[in-house]
């Protein structure tokens, strides 16, 4: 028994045959119009942009790139609807909103097939969180319509107006019900923006929107790149702008509406930190850190990428990693048994593939499972580098897809100081049995969402948002409403 | 096992998290099992059973007809495994050791007062030596649960490691009887005590109380299995046993143990269903899988 080697194999004796999720009952237009004042409309500079499954570099759909004059009609339009939405009951606002949830709850699954094709997610993440999720803020937020004065007593809570809102393509239906659900329950009009590379759900949710009833102009979808954003953005009749998106484009939308009085909310870039102490569960805790970073390729803003493990535990917790590594399966996003998918772009894959290749040449030391990768599409292994400092690059920066920089820490102090000693300040985890210490930290982490013992969990009824560069304002809960309100 | 293994503390065992530990579980249960990955799964199941039938009730010809079961599970489907082995209660180890000779079906026994467990040392002693006397391949004990919640774990040790002694060339499967344990915490200390003592398998249950196994409770002892694996080199097996009855639920525990273990746990050298029922409605899946309509259960013998 000595001379075996002590290794555990994985994924050799018994392969899972594909259970790809059928996607014959999905229908997809050749071509998506600007759906502005309740119907689709041609775009004025009758120009169109294709849309890409990442997976397999397929053309899926045309969509309408926007211009100035087409987000002009849509801003009219939602200013025009905005009078009569805004004084509508908060009781009859409410009961659009929920049907708004329950069209989507119905939809859910062609939801979620077209969000894994546009996206590149897997399918078992869209059917089991962004969609139900989704539809979980417009319930949410539309039992807050006609509560308002209950939210926020003795405020006299009224609407802002038009509300312009930009969102990435991370989560692409999900954001939307982010921004669409409490903008609507507080009695807003909205013009929203999906991006570029993934721009179906939000036009699926067009034609939903469209089938509910919801008053012609109420919610506006266009579609297009960068400069339509900026038009946006820019536009004088917009009374707040709501972006998620990177840190670089945030600071533009600040700098662009320094001096009007737009309201503006930010969610930025993140790079959060995970903390291990020796006294956690050491086992879930290894869950918590493949969620924190491979959790939608880690495509996400407040994904786990700095991951400090106490000394004393970290020969067994990166052991363990490296095995559970072993075990994800990475390939074609529409198989049921799919762990990590497809990378959202080639522009996304060569960005990280740039910083793999940065954390190589600052002599990290990479460790990638031994998984094979599908021949087409946009994939990269899940990555994780070991010794390296807050000096690297790797350590600093956001990569925004599956890579792990891993370090160790000896005490609390030394913890606390590294995790706080980055430019952005979205989100931590902290893993420890020990409830005073959870307490001590997230009264010293300066993140916007403190995780203890689990990570990536959200819930419509919880704030959402960040500190220094991850950006400014909260969604999700009774902040988020605020948000759209003034008083 | 190596000489050189230390002894841990047990009071300090490692903690889990309960809320993870389900959540875990929902990611197995969410993998689909198709086509060929689903009737290999399925035979393999099979092939891991341990027929079971302890009952006050029990006779000579009921155990006899059990076995046949065991080393026939359904002739008219060629190619079928046979169960790994039968459980049976001391008195009825010699008629099923009878039974089976020549069928590579192995005989396993429970023992020391089992299901309680309240009885003096020697006895637990003379009821294991009685049993392995009689011709059983493998002995299924019981822990003194009354004596690990007191916190007496060196009581516990010294008596999963006298039994070892007597099973003599017998593999020692160890129970913990988890339903009366509480918590995965202890779940945990347990496991690491009886490995640690000897246990050449972990068992969550003895089918007599509820809640049986579980898969959360069965995914701490694959991960204690696991850990003991990296420290001492040692393998050790496990049996989830009562309430697993569905052949879904059986696939889904072996997605488990694969992702948990990996390969080398997928036999049932390693791995084991302490089940009654499971056989039968493997059988019916894999006739569906093979003619693509579900059979009535009497076209399935019951024994």
């Amino acid at each position: 028994m000595s001379k075996k080697e002590v290794k555990l194999k994985f994924n050799a004796a018994w392969d899972l045959a594909p259970a790809p999720e059928d996607s014959k009952h999905v229908s997809i237009k050749k071509q998506y119009d600007l759906f502005i004042n309740g119907e689709f409309v041609k775009p004025n500079s009758k120009k169109y942009f294709a849309t890409y499954n990442p997976a397999t570099d397929e053309k899926i759909s045309e969509i309408a790139d926007a211009d100035e004059k087409d987000v002009d009609k849509a801003v009219k339009a939602a200013r025009a609807a905005f009078g009569k939405w805004s004084k509508l009951s908060g009781k009859e606002r409410g009961k659009y909103i929920y049907r708004i949830a329950r069209l989507m709850q119905e939809r859910a699954r062609e939801f979620a097939v077209i969000e894994t094709m546009d996206g590149g997610k897997p399918i078992r993440e869209s059917r089991d969180i962004d969609v139900p999720l989704a539809a979980n803020h417009f319930f949410y937020y539309a039992g807050w319509a006609d509560k308002l004065e209950y939210a926020f007593p003795n405020k006299n809570p009224k609407a802002l107006g038009v509300a312009g809102q930009i969102i990435p393509w991370n989560f692409p239906l999900l954001m939307a019900a982010w921004k669409i659900a409490p903008a609507l329950a507080a009695g807003n009009t909205v013009v929203l923006k999906p991006a570029e590379t993934t721009p179906l759900t939000a036009l699926k949710l067009a034609e939903l929107i469209r089938d509910s009833g919801l008053p012609k102009g109420v919610v506006n979808i266009i579609t297009g790149a960068g400069k339509t954003g900026a038009a946006i953005v820019n536009h004088p009749d917009i009374n707040k702008i709501a972006f998620t998106g990177s840190t670089n484009v945030g600071k533009w939308i600040q700098k662009s509406i320094a001096g009007t009085d737009k309201k503006c909310t930010l969610e930025l870039g993140g790079k959060a930190a995970n903390i291990i102490f020796e006294d956690a569960p050491l086992d879930q805790a290894v869950e918590g850190i493949i969620n924190g970073i491979f959790f939608n390729q880690g495509h996400v803003c407040c994904a786990g990428s700095r991951l400090f493990v106490q000394e004393s535990v970290a020969d067994i917790v990166i052991r363990k990693l490296k095995d559970r590594m072993e075990t994800l399966k990475v390939g074609d996003p529409m198989d049921k048994n799919t762990d990590i998918g497809a990378i959202n772009s080639k522009q996304q894959l060569l960005k990280i593939q740039e910083y793999i290749a940065i954390g190589k040449n600052e002599g990290g030391e990479i460790y990638q499972p031994s998984c094979s990768l599908p021949k087409k599409g946009n994939f990269c292994k899940p990555t994780i580098f070991l010794n390296v400092s807050q000096s690297h690059r790797i350590v600093q920066e956001e990569i925004f897809g599956p890579v792990l920089a891993i370090q160790t820490f000896r005490t609390i102090e030394e913890v606390i100081e590294k995790a706080n000693n980055i430019p952005y300040g979205l989100s931590a985890g902290v893993w420890t049995d020990k409830g005073s210490k959870i307490f001590n930290l997230t009264s010293k982490l300066k993140a916007g969402v403190v995780w203890a013992n689990t990570y990536n969990k959200f819930d419509p009824t919880s704030p959402f948002g960040g500190y220094k560069e991850s950006g400014f304002g909260r969604e999700g809960g009774l902040h988020g409403l605020g948000a759209y309100l003034q008083f | 096992m190596s000489t050189k293994t230390t002894i841990p503390d047990f009071r300090v065992t490692p903690s889990i998290d309960q809320v993870g530990i389900e959540e875990r579980v929902a990611r197995f249960t969410s993998r689909s099992i198709k086509k060929e990955s689903k009737m290999q799964g399925m035979k393999m199941v099979l092939s891991m059973i341990d027929l079971t039938t302890l009952e006050g009730k029990d006779t000579e010809g009921k155990v006899k007809q059990m076995c046949y079961k065991a080393a026939h599970l359904h002739d008219v489907i060629p190619g079928l495994p046979t169960v790994a082995a039968v459980c049976v209660y001391p008195s009825m180890v010699k008629t099923a050791k009878d039974a089976l000779k020549g069928t590579g079906v192995k005989v396993a026994s429970v023992s020391t007062a089992f299901p309680s467990g309240q009885s003096t040392h020697e006895i637990k002693i003379s009821d294991t030596k009685f049993a392995v006397d009689n011709g059983a391949d493998e002995i299924d004990m019981v822990i003194s649960r009354g004596e690990f919640l007191k916190g007496n774990y060196k009581f516990v040790f010294d008596e999963i490691a006298s039994i070892k002694q007597a099973c003599g060339k017998a593999r020692l499967k160890v129970i913990f009887e988890t339903g009366e344990l509480s918590t995965l915490d202890n779940i945990r200390k347990v496991s690491d005590i009886a490995m640690y003592a000897g246990a050449d398998f972990i068992k969550t249950s003895t089918g007599k109380i509820s809640p049986a196994a579980t898969m959360p409770v069965t995914l701490v002892m694959l991960e204690a299995i696991r850990d003991y694996y990296y420290a001492t080199g040692r393998m050790v097996g496990m049996k989830p046993a009562g309430g697993i009855s569905t052949s879904k639920l059986a696939l889904q525990y072996l997605i488990m143990v694969n992702e948990t273990l990996g390969a080398d746990w997928l036999s049932n050298e390693w791995f084991r269903f302490g089940a009654s029922s499971l056989a039968n409605d493997v059988l019916m899946q894999i006739a569906k899988q093979n003619t693509g309509v579900y059979q009535s259960s009497d076209y399935f013998s019951k024994d």
